[in-house]
């Protein structure tokens, strides 16, 4: 018998997403992916649109998104998620195409297909998990690290006058015509997970309208990339990161904020 | 209805795509290939058929905008020349893992590097060796007229789907830059999305309804899973050596000496062919159709038959390896072939043919490796 038979289902208040698979997710525990999973299945479950949803994963951390997405997923090649999900959502314009991506994946090998994607002002939702280094790899620097940030690619900081300045993709990308909904949220709390599931949902909703993308960061931690546990890496992104990459809309339905 | 027109091969190869019922055309422009893509433009294939065709920001993305469509079970297609194909490359290699059908032209220029704009055919290992990265193989078809840069768009996606492999067309400058005459085929109609749903829906991604979730991937972290994987590929390459390798045998009945030459070259040795018999040189000619498949037996047999070949490329001996793989030290085999964008005369070839094989004739080919560049 299962838990859920004995529970009333008026007293029911948590279960698994409905369209995440049984298979262990391979991040590591207290990473934000799972969580972002999770309400991006969620917002496709409630919205009822599971056989017009055809989503794209990238390299990185979450290549494996297609084990835990229960829907149909192809895998692009490092970084070029955009160009691949432009190709399906020209050939199948009535279906809701996403891109799953990373801060490498979407801001550093796949840059030229971001913006251009953007550009053209695909009919895709965009989402985007920036959690400022790469953590497949094992933790180096990514476009997105903070300055002074430490990797294992830039032990001693991120040096930006010779590594550069981290890249604020969703302000760049806002600024382009085709995106019509920008904006930037976190996953490490109640509070901002429900927010967060706000902007996937009107993402989603976005493709209706066919207006372009709808591009959604969420700011994530990494605590094995950062070398913390997972409550000091929450607290670190809350102090370091949220001040570099504010939360909140950057531009809503066509407009700038 | 089908009619008959003077076109460029490039074009003969976008109209053809269009007249198959070709759901994608992604390409970058690079010379001498940037017709497909103006012809394409300028007719207007998503009034025409529903075609949809974009410019993509590269070749890299164009290639990936193959790939996601091909995902899907729709039939796409890219163009490009032999830089632009080294960037496609990555993509070709997914493709081919992630058993993919997808149709990638070259129009080949001289290399290496940006090298030069006129016609080549350098790019023969990249296109027979791999390329990419990893054990995969494509299947290669090499046109020697413009009619067949017509004929082999259908043909392509016709093998693509039927093994689920990425084809290439190995086309170059100059098939791909002259007018010939050209039968162009009746317009087919492009499939519907529900019959491509239902024709492909056992594997293609076209969204999650009553069925296991369809997942397209070329990653196997298990490693039995990709040695699998990889085994998979290789049954489909030993299907296609023996079921669809194509080649033309000209004057080889009672030839002496044998011509092996593909695309561009072989229309050039055929003229020497001619102008050998008019001498009383008995010649053939062997133009492979299929660069993979090959054919090995073919030569192989033809070995026992002839006292020597001449590999005749628009390259500085790459072919060349495989005729003398096939042939198994049984006769001499040498290379002629121009460089750099020159185009080798009908003359030349023979005269190649006279002094390198017909006078050396009883030399192994382990004394004359040395480069046989002029």
């Amino acid at each position: 018998m299962d838990v859920l038979d004995i529970i009333k289902p008026e007293n029911q208040v948590f279960c698994k997403t409905k369209l995440m698979t049984d298979a262990t997710l391979s991040y590591c525990p207290g990473c934000g992916h799972g969580t972002a999973h999770n309400l991006t299945m969620e917002v496709i479950d409630e919205m009822g649109i599971v056989e017009d949803t055809i989503g794209v994963a990238p390299v990185g951390c979450s290549v494996l998104a297609y084990d835990f997405m229960n829907i149909d997923m192809t895998q692009a090649a490092h970084g070029r998620a955009p160009a691949v999900a432009t190709a399906i959502s020209r050939l199948w314009p009535n279906k809701y195409v996403f891109t799953y991506q990373g801060d490498g994946d979407l801001a550093a090998i796949g840059t030229a297909e971001t913006i251009h994607a953007c550009n053209r002002g695909e009919n895709i939702v965009v989402i985007f998990v920036n959690n400022g280094i790469y953590g497949m790899t094992g933790g180096q620097m990514a476009p997105t690290t903070l300055p002074g940030m430490q990797t294992s690619t830039s032990p001693y900081g991120r040096d930006i006058n010779s590594m550069g300045s981290p890249i604020k993709m969703t302000e760049l990308v806002a600024n382009l015509p085709g995106v019509y909904y920008a904006t930037r949220h976190s996953v490490h709390t109640h509070k901002h997970a429900r927010k967060a599931k706000k902007a996937i949902r009107k993402a989603f909703e976005n493709i209706r309208l066919k207006k372009g993308v709808s591009f959604v960061e969420i700011v994530s931690n990494c605590n094995s990339g950062w070398k913390m546990n997972p409550i000091e890496s929450n607290k670190w992104m809350e102090e370091n990161m949220f001040p570099y990459y504010p939360l909140g809309d950057i531009k809503v339905d066509g407009k700038l904020k | 209805m089908s009619e008959l027109k003077l076109m460029k091969g490039n074009e003969a190869l976008a109209e053809a795509a269009i007249r198959a019922g070709v759901d994608a055309y992604f390409g970058y422009p690079i010379t001498p290939q940037s017709e497909v893509i103006e012809h394409l433009m300028n007719e207007r294939p998503e009034e025409r058929t529903g075609m949809v065709v974009l410019q993509a920001e590269s070749e890299i993305a164009a290639i990936n905008m193959v790939y996601g469509a091909a995902s899907t079970g729709k039939k796409a297609m890219t163009s490009s020349s032999s830089p632009g194909i080294s960037l496609k490359l990555e993509g070709i290699s997914y493709l081919a893992g992630a058993e993919l059908p997808a149709v990638i032209v070259n129009v080949v220029r001289g290399g290496p590097g940006l090298g030069t704009i006129q016609p080549s055919q350098a790019d023969y290992f990249q296109s027979v060796k791999g390329g990419g990265h990893g054990d995969y193989k494509l299947y290669v078809l090499a046109p020697a007229s413009v009619q067949e840069m017509s004929d082999f768009v259908e043909d392509a996606f016709d093998i693509a789907f039927k093994y689920r492999a990425p084809v290439l067309i190995l086309s170059d400058g100059l098939i791909g830059q002259m007018m010939e005459k050209v039968i162009l085929k009746d317009q087919q109609e492009r499939m519907t999305d529900e019959e491509v749903i239902n024709k492909y829906g056992d594997w293609a991604v076209t969204g999650k309804t009553n069925r296991e979730r369809n997942i397209i991937t070329s990653l196997d972290l298990q490693s039995e899973k990709m040695e699998a994987r990889v085994h998979r590929l290789m049954k489909k390459y030993e299907q296609m050596e023996k079921e669809d390798l194509r080649y033309e045998k000209i004057n080889c009945d009672d030839a002496e000496y044998l011509f092996v030459a593909y695309g561009s070259s072989a229309r050039i040795a055929q003229k020497a062919v001619e102008l050998g018999r008019e001498k009383g040189i008995k010649v053939g000619l062997l133009r492979p159709i299929t660069l993979f498949p090959y054919p090995k037996k073919q030569l192989f047999d033809l070995a026992d038959q002839v006292k020597g070949m001449l590999s005749v490329e628009l390259n500085a001996g790459q072919m060349v390896e495989d005729v003398r793989l096939s042939v198994e030290h049984k006769v001499p085999v040498e290379h002629f072939g121009r460089t750099g964008g020159i185009i080798h005369t009908p003359e030349e070839v023979l005269e190649a043919l006279e002094e390198k094989i017909i006078k050396n004739g009883r030399i192994r080919h382990h004394k004359t490796r040395e480069s046989s560049i002029l």
